[in-house]
């Protein structure tokens, strides 16, 4: 019995997050409605979800081209010694904690850090990379790509695309 | 003098007794209005997913243009025959069991013209999509329409068939869940219609086409029910389920007299479906699965949504089970059907579909696609709610 109410619960809280992920400002009616809920249990759902960091945050996907902004992404592969009991984490922790870095995955494959870091000009990036990055004790090398152009991100893509128009009435 | 004479008989006299479709002038007067928020459309507003329309092209690139085998692709009908048995819980031959049509209209009209004896009768239930009654007639058939009611949420009661059953009947047709009301059979409905068309010696054409669009639990089809396999033709196609109005493909899996029949027709009339719908096809059942999902859960949200937005702006509405259509009833308002949608149309421009459109029994209610956007729908719903207000 209390497995099946862990079940349900927890399907219940990956369709809430489903929902969240494509609309964060969706709305705790519009979700209930949807999943035939009440809204005080899609509430309550949410905030126990942010409580136990299920939900960590939520952002904003922006175009930031039509903000007449040109920030510099960059996509850097950092090679790491791996230490005898933490492996990759206490270098990763220290990398995470800089503002610049949006994004830090460990991969497997030729490199073993994956980041990608956010500035307002080349020579931010650049700066950080030369005085911050390479010089924390267990990087091996890094190497910087910059971002040229954004096509899809988080599932959405950032060209138009044609309207098609279908009829307005059909059988 | 001379000249009207020659034109008397121009067209064949079991056609311009067809009635001509009323509708027809409401949906022309939809089509060239603008600013329309439309809850009129039978199809899928999701475009076919890009898995299957890059299938698409990479048959057109390596070339494949031909004609197919009159029953079509081999590869087709074995995905076909495999996915059949998964969903339906009924076994093909991929060989002599199954052929490829245009869409499920083509499959339908074959079985009709296949079967039907001139003056025997076939049973179909209404509101139904609108090509049922037209279609048998002219295969020569006489249409018998047993009415489904709001009370049973749409579904089919088989008393009803039983009741509307003479020595002359040959054919029913079902088709759940239903266009245009949403409703569906449960399986101790499909038991007793089975018992029916057992004992009645009935063979049964089960229009399958929004099967995968089920939001509770999905049962088998008829087809799979005590003494059915042999008297069933089920027809299905990819249109709804994987959004492919456009390809016009479908199939149709029955006992291999009638599948042989109706290829007769096909192969002489239409020679196969198109090739690359085909290719697109395979590419649907080997892997459209998620794509479809996805699909059915954001119709099903949309369903909940649209359902209680339409019972608080005051028309009475009952939580279809399938498909992607509501059937409010607005008989609270004092308008017909027709009324209703011309007045919403010109006051609000949002368009549906007059109940009428799918059988005198749809009388009273309105027809709502809900595959359309969540903006379109609550945007409708908002102007739904003032026209109501304002009536009453």
């Amino acid at each position: 019995m209390a497995d099946q109410q862990q079940d349900q619960k927890r399907m219940e809280k990956t369709q809430i997050v489903q929902l969240l992920k494509d609309n964060a400002r969706i709305g705790n009616d519009e979700i209930a409605e949807r999943l035939e809920m009440d809204t005080q249990q899609v509430t309550s759902l949410i905030k126990e979800m942010e409580e136990e960091r299920t939900i960590l945050g939520y952002n904003t996907l922006v175009n930031e081209e039509n903000l007449g902004q040109e920030p510099v992404h960059a996509i850097i592969e950092v090679e790491v010694a791996p230490e005898r009991d933490s492996g990759f984490d206490r270098v990763a922790r220290l990398i995470s904690g800089f503002p610049e870095v949006r994004t830090l995955h460990l991969l497997s494959g030729t490199y073993d850090l994956s980041l990608e870091v956010t500035g307002r000009s080349l020579q931010e990036v650049a700066f950080f990379v030369a005085s911050k990055l390479s010089l924390i004790e267990g990087v091996r090398s890094t190497r910087t790509h910059f971002l040229l152009k954004k096509y899809k991100e988080a599932g959405f893509v950032f060209h138009e695309e044609e309207e098609y128009e279908r009829l307005k009435v059909a059988p | 003098m001379n000249d009207s004479k020659s034109h008397r008989n121009r067209i064949a006299d079991h056609i311009s007794s067809l009635p001509r479709s009323g509708i027809r002038d409401f949906f022309e007067l939809v089509n060239s209005m603008d600013d329309v928020v439309s809850l009129g459309i039978g199809e899928p507003d999701f475009v076919t997913p890009w898995r299957i329309r890059e299938a698409t092209v990479y048959a057109l690139e390596r070339g494949h243009t031909s004609y197919t085998s009159n029953l079509g692709l081999r590869t087709l009908r074995e995905e076909v025959c495999r996915y059949v048995p998964k969903r339906f819980n009924v076994q093909y031959d991929p060989e002599t069991e199954c052929i490829i049509t245009v869409g499920v209209s083509e499959a339908l009209d074959l079985a009709f013209r296949a079967l039907i004896n001139p003056g025997e009768e076939v049973i179909y239930h209404e509101p139904c999509y609108v090509s049922y009654a037209p279609s048998i007639t002219m295969a020569h058939g006489v249409p018998v329409a047993v009415p489904t009611k709001e009370e049973n949420d749409f579904s089919l009661d088989p008393a009803d068939v039983e009741a509307a059953v003479t020595p002359n009947t040959k054919l029913l047709v079902l088709n759940f869940p239903n266009n245009p009301t949403g409703g569906d059979l449960d399986d101790e409905k499909k038991k007793a219609l089975a018992e029916i068309a057992v004992a009645n010696d009935l063979i049964v054409i089960t229009d399958e086409i929004y099967s995968e669009l089920t939001y509770g639990a999905q049962t088998p089809s008829i087809a799979a029910y005590q003494g059915m396999r042999d008297r069933t033709l089920l027809l299905h196609g990819f249109s709804k389920a994987h959004a492919m109005t456009g390809y016009r493909v479908g199939y149709a899996c029955g006992p291999n007299d009638l599948v042989e029949a109706m290829m007769k027709i096909h192969q002489y009339t239409m020679l196969c479906a198109s090739i690359i719908a085909q290719e697109a096809g395979v590419e649907a059942l080997r892997h459209g699965e998620r794509d479809m999902q996805a699909m059915r859960d954001e119709y099903r949200q949309r369903r909940n949504v649209i359902t209680n937005r339409l019972n608080e702006a005051g028309l009475i509405c009952r939580k279809p089970a399938g498909a992607f259509y509501v059937f409010p009833r607005i008989t609270e308002t004092g308008l017909s059907s027709e009324e209703f949608a011309r007045q919403l149309l010109e006051k609000k421009k949002v368009a549906v579909v007059p109940g009428t459109a799918f059988g005198n029994s749809g009388e009273g209610y309105v027809r709502c696609s809900y595959a359309t956007s969540m903006e379109e729908i609550n945007e409708a719903m908002d102007r739904i709610q003032d026209f109501v207000h304002e009536l009453a």
